[in-house]
């Protein structure tokens, strides 16, 4: 069975966010940029299942610039056997993403695909609801357990109040929520090897997929700063303070 | 358990500019000789740059002879420095003074080294080089006969206690013929080599200073591309070396930064906070008033220049750069010559390693080379300058002034150097200082600093500040000097917390900036800098 894995490049997640001056957008320049956390449990899911012996391939996926090579030789790193990079400039949005990641995977026919449930970067949550609506695939989303049977795979998912267990049939889309795994530490020895993979780069005309955007960003601006809080002497005080400052009381 | 080990012609420790030039000069050498030459480079930091901090106008003498191209390369020296102020402060007025000589810039570039180096690792990826950001060499690692070996990555994911946790994997082994050394100020690697070799016999104490610096985005009305201001005097008092720096970048960008000789007598000195303080005076203010802050952090760097020179080689291993205290303090530059300390390493490990007769496990021709190049001959003449601000501020500008214009720098004398953490003197014989509140616009707290240096470390791990003496804390340094650590270090890593049963010593090592003060400042000695698992530590952008 082959996996494919989506994953993203996206802003370090501790760097500190910074919004350009003109508000176009989030500052890119010179940042530490690294794989969205959600799609590195995608890759580690893969390559357990890999490694369990339920997996023959782990093929990972990414769009964009460049420097989305260095992301994908992260992900072999960690385990995946081949990467596939969908170059290009363009602002991506979530749509487009699911609409060439469609086009991967009639290429690639993989019975499974796990992705990160959303990225840090734009929090859209959307790419693999959509990817499996465009494929007419079950989908599940938010797993924390995936357990592969014979032509269906058992999903946990993780829901308000408790947890949810779907069973769907081959092949099916999977997004990964936090508690799924703990990715490993790429060593020193898997990063060298991770170089020797195959990489294989395509545009997005060669998928046939119209990648312009079809959202405007108007501006992006901080979050408004919040007022430093104040120590109140007493319970007396803060009772007075939350029934005629605040007017919550 | 025993650890995968690999093999290399030179592996180097630390990507920053005397690193990665050591690399490229090699790449290059190999190249043109039609050779095969493998070389490793690991950094600790989470990329290329991620650690590296300084002011920086840089001097491309080393550069060029380095890449004479550097330039069509696309190196990121965008801004030429345009003018050079000199000030000296009191509390409220800026005096003028006329620039000291070294402290000319015409010819050099305000850069961002952070970007700089992350160039450098460009061309040295292009060249062949192997770099593994993310990789701290926790251990040296010898042979039989007591040569270096190489070095051993770190373990990741040890638990708390130092056990290992359930995606433990452990470090692995990198040998070479030779392991270059480039750890910048303070290495821990280094500092077990000097005892090791006795490489620091017959050279003066290494001296130290604390840089701490932020980047800031200004209004467009104050920004003048190209200027640098360097500031003496206020805040600090006339007895302690300090001063600033204030460096127009491209973009609106300003960064600014103070720097505070470790060697300070008053342990309720604060440099973070005198940094702080400085930046209300109301000649410094006016920058920054409406601007934004973007990043924060520190770094300790080398003051001892020519007379605290360690011997530079040993048996499989070499030192280059700031780890080896190549710094020109009165110029306030060390890439120049952490580059060209580099490339003379280069140079001499390129001979030895392909010489078809007997070599001695020693690269001794480094040295050689070295006290042959415009380094050696630069760092010697300006060697009395630094050590005669024991002299106070006056004095020392006073002595300056005689040594560079009278002397030129060839005075028969040499003035000497004291290690830095015997220095303090006890806080009940010293004067507090009392420092201003932050006020969140022009000043700040340590903590939001910290915030903006996107400094993280893996948290289920070994504290990486180890204490020798773990009663040290409170027995010497709270009752002696009143907790030193808690005002020296610029990132609030040492904490006196009140328990029931009396005060105890907390260590927010989370926070730590890898600056080393600690390490250099502790009076006793007591406090161990070593590498946390690869990767942790400061994330900083343009510094």
């Amino acid at each position: 069975m082959k996996i494919l894995v989506p994953i993203k490049r996206v802003v370090d997640y501790n760097v500190k966010i910074r919004v350009k001056a003109d508000q176009s957008g989030v500052e890119l320049a010179n940042v530490k940029m690294a794989m969205n956390p959600f799609d590195e449990i995608a890759v580690e899911e893969a390559v357990r299942l890999k490694e369990a012996g339920k997996a023959t391939e782990v093929v990972a996926v990414s769009a964009g610039v460049t420097q989305c090579q260095e992301t994908l030789r992260t992900a072999m790193a960690i385990g995946a056997d081949r990467g596939i990079l969908v170059e290009t400039d363009a602002d991506l949005q979530p749509l487009a993403v699911a609409k060439l990641l469609k086009a991967i995977v009639d290429k690639e026919q993989p019975k499974l695909v796990i992705l990160g449930k959303q990225a840090i970067d734009d929090d859209a949550n959307q790419t693999g609801q959509m990817l499996a609506a465009l494929l007419g695939w079950p989908q599940a989303t938010f797993a924390s357990k995936v357990e592969i049977g014979a032509e269906s795979v058992t999903v946990t998912r993780e829901i308000d109040g408790g947890l949810e267990t779907l069973a769907l049939p081959l092949p099916a889309v999977i997004t990964t929520d936090l508690r799924l795994n703990e990715p490993r530490y790429a060593t020193l020895p898997n990063i060298m090897k991770a170089k020797k993979k195959p990489l294989d780069t395509l545009q997005p005309i060669d998928l046939g997929v119209d990648v312009t955007p079809r959202l405007t960003t108007l501006k992006v601006v901080e979050p408004a700063r919040r007022s430093a809080g104040v120590t109140v002497a007493d319970v007396a005080q803060l009772v007075e303070k939350l029934k005629n400052e605040a007017k919550v009381l | 358990m025993t650890r995968e080990a690999m093999e290399y012609d030179v592996v180097i420790v630390g990507a920053g500019p005397s690193g990665l030039t050591t690399a490229i000069r090699l790449k290059q050498l190999a190249e043109k000789a039609g050779k095969e030459l493998s070389v490793c480079v690991v950094e600790k930091g989470s990329e290329v740059g991620a650690h590296i901090l300084s002011g920086a106008v840089i001097e491309p003498r080393a550069l060029a002879e380095l890449f004479p191209d550097w330039k069509e390369r696309g190196a990121p020296l965008n801004t030429p420095v345009t003018a050079d102020r000199f000030l000296f402060l009191t509390t409220d007025k800026a005096y003028k003074l006329p620039t000291p000589p070294q402290m000319h810039n015409e010819g050099n570039f305000i850069v961002s080294l952070g970007n700089v180096v992350r160039w450098l690792g460009e061309q040295a990826e292009a060249l062949g080089v192997e770099i593994y950001p993310g990789f701290a060499a926790s251990e040296v690692l010898f042979n039989a006969d007591g040569s270096v070996k190489g070095i051993a990555t770190g373990d990741m994911g040890v638990e708390k206690n130092g056990e290992p946790g359930p995606n433990y994997q452990p470090g692995i082994e990198l040998h070479a013929r030779q392991t270059v050394f480039s750890e910048g100020c303070r290495g821990s690697l280094t500092k077990g080599l000097f005892s090791k070799f006795n490489l620091r016999d017959g050279a003066d104490p290494q001296t130290y200073g604390i840089g701490i610096k932020e980047l800031w985005e200004v209004r467009p009305e104050v920004h003048q591309a190209g200027l640098t201001m360097h500031t003496v005097g206020w805040p600090v008092s006339t007895d302690v070396y300090g001063g600033s720096f204030l460096y127009h970048l491209e973009n609106n960008q300003v960064a600014v930064g103070f720097v505070v000789g470790l060697d300070y007598s008053n342990p309720h000195l604060s440099p973070y906070e005198e940094f702080q303080r400085f930046k209300t005076h109301p000649e410094i203010r006016k920058v920054f008033e409406g601007g934004r802050r973007i990043s924060y952090g520190a770094r300790a760097l080398n003051e001892g220049g020519f007379q605290s020179v360690p011997k530079l080689s040993f048996p499989g291993g070499l030192l280059v750069g700031d780890t080896a205290g190549f710094l020109n303090v009165p110029k306030v530059k060390g890439t120049h010559m952490a580059m060209k300390s580099g490339i003379e390493a280069a140079e001499a490990l390129f001979t030895h390693l392909t010489f078809d007769g007997q070599t001695g496990p020693e690269v001794l021709g480094y040295a050689e080379r070295l006290k042959q190049s415009w380094l050696w001959d630069e760092l010697y003449q300006v060697r009395n300058i630094r050590p005669s601000f024991r002299w106070g501020l006056l004095g020392g500008i006073a002595y300056s002034a005689l040594d560079t214009y009278l002397l030129k720098g060839r005075a028969p004398w040499t003035l000497h150097h004291h290690a830095d953490h015997t220095q303090l003197k006890k806080a009940s014989d010293c004067a507090p200082i009392v420092y201003p509140k932050p006020d969140g616009k022009i000043s700040f707290d340590r903590l939001s600093s910290v915030f903006i240096s996107a400094t993280n470390h893996a948290e289920e791990q070994p504290c990486h500040l180890r204490l020798k003496d773990a009663s040290v804390p409170i027995a010497t340094n709270l009752a002696l000097y009143n907790a030193p650590e808690t005002r020296y270090c610029p990132a609030g890593v040492y904490e006196i917390v009140e328990d029931p049963s009396g005060p105890r010593m907390q260590i927010n090592a989370q926070n730590c900036l890898h600056c080393k003060t600690c390490d250099i400042k502790d009076p006793t000695q007591n406090i161990d800098w070593a590498v946390p698992e690869g990767g942790g530590g400061p994330n900083y952008p343009n510094m």
